[in-house]
């Protein structure tokens, strides 16, 4: 910034305070250190945990039943069948963040593959295209999501599908919007100028420069997928007992409340902690990129 | 304006007919299919079924069981419950009322709480308070609504015994307007929470952007006191976006309802969606869809007239 | 123009904003005294503090933390009491405003407020100083907007200001600046956003307003031609400090101050004088960074008679005629050299 665009900042008087806006920044970085943090120690202790607790998550003890937190060595306690919680717990994670990893990746795709068609080509295939994606953002997503998981055999892999399915239309929206800004300037310009045929231009040209919302949008559908699954595992047509998801955990401890109340509160807190853990990474990489954007 | 509109208005009927596409797609194409139902029922043959199948029109190519369905539906018919047989319309009607009287309350809730937190942030930007709000929003946006639903119940029926943990009213009592407003209080809470913290991270945005306007400057320069100031110049400029904001909400406040009105056995929509979907009850489901979609459009049409209204400037030209 | 008692001193006002790079000193001891009608012009080109030092008086500079003011702004209201405007609380600094003080502004486009009535933003200002009723305040208002010359001035009442043009609502800023008779008006670059001709009007318009009124005006402009046809006297800044002030018709025709000679010499003139002549030259640079200035004259990286002295102190302003000052340690050898 020259001098004289910096006092004529300061003289339209839109300064905020330094110190605070440094602290600020400080403050916005630290959560997002805290999201990378909370992250890698929740996928670590999903991917071991297990092997370190001397419990079967399928393991039914009846004597055991509802033993509340801390009961010998099962430290969250027991669930109806009298099986660890933890090491639940842990299992779910497995599942309920492959599946929030999983259907970001096909949903950042698909979504990214219609950004970039709608955004380079323009014209009827645009309008086309953006229809489609308005359309889809008028259904609340998890009636879709219901409607989908009712119909279809519930897995891992279908429910990673449908959650990708309802999920792609925001990064479509980002992408189409900077491809479309992207494509005005003059290095795309200059490319087709000398020739370039359109899907090297869009490979090689458009997409790279639009990586930074894309991947803000990626972290974000990380955190929206693992709600998801929490939201229709939850209502009874996600993931399918024995097998252990944060959603189907809280399946049946609704009943349970007045007895059990860990039963409710554990699973739902590791729901939290994930979706809150990938909202603040998002949210600082959207900083941080912003940033990045301002010195160009 | 009333050309705008008028685009507007054939806009939304483009996209519901798009909707209405996806829908019928969604329903039909799924594996099982309308027919999935009588499948359950012993004792029926394969040409019992075909029979079914051909009295239903079920038989016929997708397009043109598209075509009918389409064309009773712009007539007015909107199909049967396979449940009772009862007019999809009638089903879904007697459920509305109880859903826009949660959705009411939730609204009510978030714009009022949400537009405080968001002035007062930006008034008092990166403050303790504004640090708060900020990552409370975050927080918030993360919890799973019907969890959170679970905790205000263990919390505030379980554990504290002040509100009734569901329903709308207390079965086998006379139902009085205080009833009533009892079982709202802690699902319109719940479903609120989102809309909360998404109004106040709009509004902040919005009225920080509103502040820094010259036209404030100039009611400083008046010499104004602040209040006056902020609730009367800016509070009003700034909530001009967040009109288009209510209408662009509304999907996601009738998502978060058909999780509320589970947690909380609310009689509403969302509760006839998932029992529709246990029966297999194609026409309910159909309907319902057809139904939030229309919402939402129409949200967003009323939203930009009240917008124009809101806006002198968008009024005359 | 008869020019009468004193109603406004600034006194040594600096003015601090605190940055991430540390303290920014965006105006340095500005002291200058105001006359019950006259027009003092504030001359600088844009980063200078011109607009910083106006916005400072009227106190509408950020709060405390974040902008700090120094010395003192002794102004002599209606009651003939003299007060340091930086020294009230913010009551007494609103009862001033826009009643004893009132200031226009640049942008006329996105000085009003979109969503209220015109005559409503007028009238607020009179119900809230002179607490009169609302439709004492809107007659009021009528009447101001008919003297600064809108047309069916009623009927405008209810006229929201995207229904006016850039000029008419300059008028209406200006309506709203007079409303309550103020005794200092304070005219940031008012007619900078505007086409050539409405300019001329406006200035047209101040001008006999004044002259109704006998308010003093402070009119911040980097339009040296808009100075000359308006102001009494000239104060130009530069980098925050003011380095030449005095009456208009020697600091136009003799300035002393390199850096006012090229301010002079980069507005092209059709005199016929220099109009044969090639005369129209820019200054060479650019305004230095407000956070590391030079240690010494801050002009001196720019300035063609730079010598090693210039460089070494900051000089003082020095009176060099009557009422004539100017902040340079070689106006007396340059004015010999010119001369």
């Amino acid at each position: 910034m020259s001098s004289a665009a910096a006092i004529e900042s300061v003289e339209t008087a839109r300064t905020v305070k330094p110190g605070s806006r440094a602290w600020r920044r400080f403050c916005r970085h630290r959560l997002a250190l805290f999201g990378i943090a909370a992250i890698v120690l929740m996928v670590l202790a999903s991917v071991v945990g297990p092997w370190l607790i001397p419990f079967d998550q399928l393991k039914i003890d009846i004597r055991h039943r509802f033993a509340p937190p801390p009961w010998e060595g099962h430290l969250f306690g027991t669930d109806m069948l009298g099986r660890d919680l933890l090491v639940r717990l842990l299992m779910a994670g497995r599942i309920s963040l492959s599946i929030g990893f999983l259907a970001m990746i096909v949903s950042t795709a698909f979504g990214t593959f219609i950004g970039v068609t709608a955004g380079y080509y323009g014209g009827a295939i645009r309008v086309a295209l953006m229809r489609f994606v308005d359309a889809m953002l008028c259904f609340p997503s998890i009636f879709l999501l219901l409607i989908l998981a009712a119909f279809i055999q519930p897995s891992v892999a279908t429910i990673t599908l449908i959650i990708a399915a309802t999920s792609w239309m925001e990064v479509a929206r980002v992408v189409e919007g900077q491809v479309r800004s992207l494509r005005e300037r003059d290095f795309i310009l200059a490319a087709e100028m000398i020739g370039a045929p359109g899907r090297y231009v869009m490979l090689r040209e458009l997409l790279p420069n639009a990586i930074g919302p894309i991947v803000v949008a990626a972290t974000l559908t990380v955190a929206r997928a693992v709600l998801m699954e929490a939201y229709v595992s939850f209502l009874g047509y996600g993931i399918q007992a024995p097998m252990a998801s944060w959603g189907n955990m809280l399946n049946n401890a609704q009943q349970y409340l007045g007895s059990a109340p860990w039963l409710a509160i554990f699973p739902g807190l590791m729901i939290t902690l994930s979706v809150a853990s990938f909202n603040f990474v998002g949210d600082g990489l959207r900083d941080a990129l912003d940033a990045r954007l301002d010195l160009r | 304006m009333a050309n705008f509109l008028l685009g507007r208005l054939l806009q939304s009927l483009v996209l519901l007919f798009i909707v209405s596409i996806i829908g019928f797609a969604v329903l039909h194409l799924a594996p099982g299919g309308p027919l999935s139902q009588f499948a359950l029922v012993p004792g029926l043959s394969k040409e019992d079924l075909a029979r079914i199948a051909h009295e239903m029109g079920l038989d016929r190519p997708l397009p043109v069981q598209y075509w009918e369905w389409l064309t009773r539906l712009l007539g007015g018919d909107w199909g049967h419950s396979y449940r009772d047989n009862q007019p999809v319309l009638a089903v879904i009607g007697g459920r509305l009322s109880a859903t826009l009287e949660l959705m009411g309350a939730a609204i009510l809730i978030s714009v009022v709480v949400g537009v405080w937190i968001g002035v007062m942030g930006a008034i008092r930007s990166y403050s303790i308070f504004d640090m708060l709000a900020t990552v409370g929003a975050m927080v918030a946006l993360s919890i799973p609504t019907f969890w959170f639903g679970l905790i205000v119940i263990y919390a505030f029926s379980v554990h504290l015994g002040w509100l009734p943990p569901g329903n709308r009213t207390t079965v086998g009592s006379e139902s009085t307007f205080l009833d009533y407003l009892h079982h709202l209080i802690a699902p319109a809470m719940v479903l609120a929470l989102v809309e909360v913290a998404i109004w106040s991270r709009y509004m902040r945005a919005s009225m920080l952007d509103v502040i820094n306007q010259d036209y404030i400057r100039t009611a400083r320069a008046k010499g104004l006191p602040e209040r006056t100031v902020l609730w009367h110049h800016a509070l009003r400029n700034a909530l001009l976006p967040m009109i288009a904001l209510a209408g662009v909400e509304i999907p996601t406040l009738l998502g978060g309802a058909l999780v509320t009105e589970t947690v909380f056995t609310w009689p509403g929509m969302g509760r006839l969606l998932l029992d529709s979907l246990g029966y297999r009850d194609y026409p309910v489901v159909m309907g319902i869809l057809m139904f939030s979609a229309l919402l939402a459009l129409l949200g967003n049409l009323f939203a930009d007239i009240f917008a124009a209204v809101a806006d002198p400037r968008i009024r005359l030209t | 123009m008869s020019t009468g008692d004193i109603v406004l001193e600034v006194e040594n006002l600096s003015v601090t904003f605190a940055t991430e790079s540390g303290p920014l000193q965006a105006v340095r001891d500005v002291s200058f005294t105001l006359r019950a009608g006259e027009t003092l012009a504030l001359v600088g080109e844009s980063g200078s503090g011109k607009s910083v030092t106006s916005l400072a008086i009227m106190r509408l500079t950020p709060p405390a933390p974040l902008v700090t003011l120094a010395g003192s702004v002794l102004f002599t209201g209606a009651d003939g009491e003299r007060r340091d405007l930086l020294a009230l609380d913010l009551d007494g600094m609103r009862a001033v405003r826009g009643n004893e003080i009132s200031m226009i502004f640049q942008e006329p486009m996105t000085s009003l407020n979109p969503v209220h009535r015109i005559g409503d933003q007028i009238a607020e200002a009179i119900t809230f100083h002179e607490r009169v009723s609302n439709r004492v305040a809107l007659a009021r208002a009528a009447e101001l907007l008919d003297k600064v010359g809108i047309p069916d001035a009623r009927r405008r009442l209810s006229a929201y200001p995207h229904h006016l043009s850039g000029g008419m609502r300059q008028r209406v800023m200006i309506a709203m600046a007079l409303a309550c008779n103020p005794r200092v008006l304070i005219a940031d670059e008012p007619t900078t956003a505007l086409d050539v001709t409405v300019q001329a009007q406006i200035l047209e318009l101040m001008k006999e307003l004044q002259q109704a009124t006998g308010m003093a005006v402070i009119f911040v402009t980097h339009n040296l031609g808009v100075v000359a046809e308006v102001a009494d006297r000239v104060m130009v800044m530069y980098a925050g400090a003011i380095v030449e002030k005095g009456g208009v018709v020697p600091v136009m025709t003799r300035p002393l101050m390199p850096y006012t000679q090229g301010l002079l010499h980069s507005v092209p003139r059709l005199d016929p004088e220099s109009l044969g002549r090639d005369t129209l030259e820019a200054i060479p640079g650019s305004v230095p960074d407000p956070l590391s200035l030079p240690p010494g004259c801050s002009f001196a990286p720019r300035c063609r008679h730079v010598r090693p002295a210039c460089e070494a102190a900051v000089p003082a302003l020095e009176a060099a005629d009557d009422g004539h000052d100017v902040r340079c340690r070689r106006w007396r050898k340059l004015a010999e050299a010119g001369a």
